[in-house]
C-alpha cells in the first residue's frame, strides 16, 4: 500500500480535508469580519471579539465551563487511573470481566442516553441540579477515555522497576508515588488533557444535568444561536477551537514524547 | 546466615522449587548453576521477598522471615533485567535505597560518591540510564544494591548481557568487592566457568531440587551423577559393571572390555552397574611410536574440534569405544603431530577415573 502522492490521491485528500475544515475556516474567517451580516465580507476587524468582552453572559458561562472542565476532568482522572490500576495490576479478581464491561460502555453509549439517566438518577435522589451535577455528569463521561490511555501505559509497565524500589526499602505507597506515578505520568496528563476537551465541548449531558445558574459554554452558544448567528458567537466558537486544538496537541506531544523515550530505552 | 528448609514453590502443576534445603554461610559467596527453568530465579525471588514459598521455611540468622515485607529485608536483589529507574539518574538510582532509610543528606551524598568511585561510575552522576551502555547499566544496578550494605547480596545473572571481557572484568571486581565489603553474595548464573570462576561454593539445581552442593573442584573432579558430571563441561560416560571393590580400589569393567582402576568410591558394590567420568583433559593422547603396551588403548581419530588453546579429538578405539580426548595446543595447528585418520594412543592415570554410581 506504499503509494507516492499522485495528482488524485492529492485532489481526494484536499476534497476530504476541505470536507472536514471548511466550516471551521469558514467560521474562524468571519469572527475576524468587520460587518454584521454573516457572508458580506466588510474587511478585517477583532470588533467582535471586543464586543465579547463585554458580554457578561457569554463570559460568565465560558468561565463555567472552564470550572467544569477542570473538575471534573480532575475527577475522572483520578478515579480513572484508579480503575485502569485495579484493571491492569490486580490479576483476575470476581467480577473482572463485568468490571470491564461496566468501564467501557460509556464509551459506546449514545450521550443522549447517558445525560438521561443521570438526569433522572438526580431527579431521583432529589438534588438541585446546577454547577455540581455538571461536574459530576462529565466526570462519569469521561472517566472511560481515562481508564483508556492510562491502561495502555501500564500494560507496559515493567513491574520489575516497582519490585527494585520494594528490594530497596520502599513502602509500596511510596513506590507508587516515586516510581509509577513519575512514570505513568505523561499518559495520566494526556488523559487529563482529554477529559478536558470533552467536557469543554460537550453540549448534549450538560444540557440535561445543568441547572440555573449553571450555564455552561456550548448551551450559552446552543441558545444564543437559535435566535440567529451573531458574530459574536463565530469569535468565541474560535476561541474554543484554539483551546481545545493547543490542549490536544500537547495532549497527542506527551503521548508522542512517552513512546519515544520508551522505545529508546528498549533500544 | 541463610537457611532453606524443605522449600517448595509451585505454578500451578510445575514445581519451580521442589523440597528444597540449603545454608548459605556468612561472607560466603554462592553460586547456584543450573539449566534455563530450572528454579533459580524462583528461589532468589522467594529470599527478596516476591514470592511465598508454598512449604517450607527461609530463615535469616535463625529467625524465620516469612512475616517480613520484603521491604523490610536485609536482602538486596539486583535484577536480571537492571531495573533500573529510567526518570532518575545514575547518582539518584544509586541514592534511592539510602533516601528509603532517611539517612542525611551528607552521609547519602558520600557513600553514593564513594560506591560510584568503586564500580568507575565518576563522571556519569547525572546520565539517565538510557544514556548509558550496557557494562555501565550493568555496574549502577551492582552500585544500587550494594550501597545499602545488604547482609546477603542476590545476582540473578548479573554478567548475562555483558561480552566476555568485560564479563571477566566485573567477575574479577565482584569477587574483589566480595572479599573487601566482606559481604555474602548469592549468584546465578548459567555459565559453569564463571560459578567455577566466582564461587566459594557451587549449588547444581535441577528440575527444582538441588542435586550436588559443593567446592567448585569437587564438583569438577567428584561429581555425584552422571547427569552432574554432563551439565559441568565435557565429559566421557562408559557404562559398567564393578568387578571388583575394595579399600585399594574399585576396577569397572565396560561393555568393550575395556577395564577402568579407580580410587575407592562410596557405594559401588561388586556386580553393580556404574558409570565412569572421565574428564578429555585428563586423557593423554599421542602418537604411537614404540611398540604396543598392554595396558594402553589404540584407537584412531575420527574428528578434531580445534578450539584455539586446546584440541578436542574424538578417538574411536579399537574395540568400538568413541572417546574424546582434550589437548593443549602447544604447537601451531600446522605442526600438530596427528590429525584425522591418523592412529594414537590415550592413556589416563588413576585417579582421572571417577566413579558414579547414579
Ligand atoms: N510467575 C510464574 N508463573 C508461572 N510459572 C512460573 C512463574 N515464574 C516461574 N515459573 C516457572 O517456574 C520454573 C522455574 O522458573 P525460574 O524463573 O525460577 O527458572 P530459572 O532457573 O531462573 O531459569 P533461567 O535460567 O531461564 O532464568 C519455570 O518452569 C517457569 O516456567
Ligand atoms: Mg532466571
Amino acid at each position: 500500500m506504499q503509494g507516492r502522492l499522485t495528482r488524485v490521491n492529492l485532489a481526494a485528500l484536499a476534497i476530504g480535508l476541505a470536507f472536514l475544515y471548511l466550516p471551521i475556516a469558514i467560521l474562524v474567517i468571519y469572527s475576524f469580519n468587520d460587518s454584521r451580516l454573516v457572508g458580506v465580507w466588510g474587511g478585517w476587524s477583532l470588533r467582535w471579539y471586543r464586543d465579547l468582552l463585554g458580554n457578561q453572559a457569554m463570559l460568565d458561562a465560558a468561565w463555567a465551563s472552564l470550572r467544569v472542565a477542570v473538575l471534573s476532568a480532575s475527577i475522572a482522572t483520578v478515579l480513572g487511573t484508579l480503575a485502569a490500576l485495579a484493571l491492569v495490576r490486580a490479576g483476575r479478581f470476581a467480577g473482572r470481566t463485568a468490571f470491564v464491561a461496566m468501564i467501557y460502555a460509556p464509551l459506546v453509549m449514545p450521550e443522549v442516553i447517558t445525560g438521561l439517566s443521570l438526569l433522572l438518577l438526580f431527579v431521583a435522589i432529589n438534588i438541585d441540579r446546577g454547577f455540581w451535577t455538571v461536574v459530576i455528569a462529565h466526570a462519569t463521561l469521561t472517566l472511560c477515555f481515562v481508564t483508556v490511555v492510562v491502561q495502555a501505559r501500564l500494560l507496559d509497565f515493567d513491574r520489575s522497576l516497582e519490585e527494585a524500589a520494594t528490594d530497596l526499602g520502599c513502602p509500596p505507597w511510596r513506590v507508587f508515588m516515586t516510581i509509577t506515578l513519575p512514570l505513568i505520568a505523561p499518559a495520566v496528563v494526556a488523559a487529563w488533557m482529554l477529559a478536558f476537551t470533552l467536557s469543554l465541548d460537550d453540549l448534549v449531558i450538560a444540557s440535561f444535568t445543568s441547572g440555573p445558574g449553571a450555564t455552561t459554554l456550548p448551551i450559552r452558544i446552543y441558545s444564543e444561536v437559535r435566535l440567529g448567528v451573531k458574530p459574536e458567537i463565530n469569535a468565541v466558537c474560535t476561541i474554543m477551537i484554539a483551546v481545545v486544538a493547543s490542549v490536544l496537541i500537547v495532549a497527542s506531544l506527551l503521548s508522542k514524547l512517552t513512546v519515544a523515550s520508551r522505545t529508546q530505552r528498549s533500544a | 546466615m541463610v537457611r532453606f528448609e524443605d522449600v517448595s514453590k509451585r505454578f500451578g502443576a510445575t514445581a519451580a522449587v521442589d523440597r528444597l534445603s540449603l545454608d548459605i554461610f556468612p561472607g560466603e559467596f554462592f553460586a547456584l548453576l543450573g539449566p534455563s527453568g530450572c528454579g533459580k530465579t524462583t528461589l532468589l525471588r522467594m529470599l527478596a521477598g516476591f514470592e511465598t514459598p508454598d512449604e517450607g521455611r527461609i530463615l535469616l540468622d535463625g529467625s524465620d522471615i516469612a512475616a517480613v515485607p520484603p521491604h523490610r529485608r536485609p536482602v538486596n536483589m539486583m535484577f536480571q533485567s537492571y531495573a533500573l529507574f529510567p526518570h532518575l539518574t545514575v547518582a539518584g538510582n544509586i541514592a534511592f535505597g539510602l533516601r528509603q532509610e532517611g539517612l542525611p543528606k551528607t552521609e547519602i551524598a558520600e557513600r553514593v560518591g564513594a560506591m560510584m568511585a568503586l564500580l568507575q561510575l565518576g563522571r556519569l552522576g547525572e546520565r539517565r540510564p538510557d544514556q548509558l551502555s550496557g557494562g555501565q547499566r550493568q555496574r549502577v544496578a551492582l552500585a544500587r544494591s550494594l550501597v545499602k550494605r545488604p547482609r546477603v547480596l542476590l545476582l540473578d545473572e548479573p554478567m548475562a548481557a555483558l561480552d566476555r571481557k568485560l564479563r571477566e572484568e566485573t567477575q574479577f571486581e565482584l569477587m574483589d568487592l566480595q572479599a573487601r565489603l566482606g559481604l555474602t553474595f548469592v549468584i546465578v548464573t548459567h555459565d559453569q566457568e564463571e560459578a567455577m570462576k566466582v564461587a566459594d561454593r557451587i549449588g547444581v539445581m535441577n528440575h527444582g531440587r538441588l542435586v550436588q552442593v559443593a567446592l567448585p573442584e569437587e564438583i569438577y573432579e567428584k561429581p555425584n551423577s552422571r547427569w552432574v558430571a554432563d551439565f559441568i563441561g565435557d565429559v566421557n560416560l562408559i557404562e559398567g559393571r564393578v568387578t571388583v571393590a575394595d579399600a585399594d580400589g574399585v576396577v569397572v569393567e565396560a561393555a568393550e572390555g575395556i577395564r577402568f582402576q579407580a580410587d575407592a568410591t562410596d557405594g559401588a558394590k561388586t556386580g553393580e552397574t556404574v558409570w565412569v567420568a572421565l574428564r578429555p583433559e585428563k586423557i593423554a593422547i599421542a602418537s604411537i611410536t614404540d611398540g604396543k603396551r598392554a595396558d594402553a588403548l589404540y584407537g584412531e581419530v575420527l574428528e578434531i574440534g580445534y578450539r584455539g588453546d586446546v584440541s578436542v579429538y574424538k578417538v574411536r578405539l579399537d574395540n568400538g569405544l568413541v572417546m574424546k580426548a582434550a589437548a593443549a595446543n602447544t604447537m601451531r595447528r600446522v605442526a600438530q603431530p596427528f590429525g584425522c585418520n591418523d592412529r594414537v594412543v590415550l592413556s589416563w592415570a588413576r585417579d582421572a577415573v571417577a566413579v558414579l554410581t547414579r
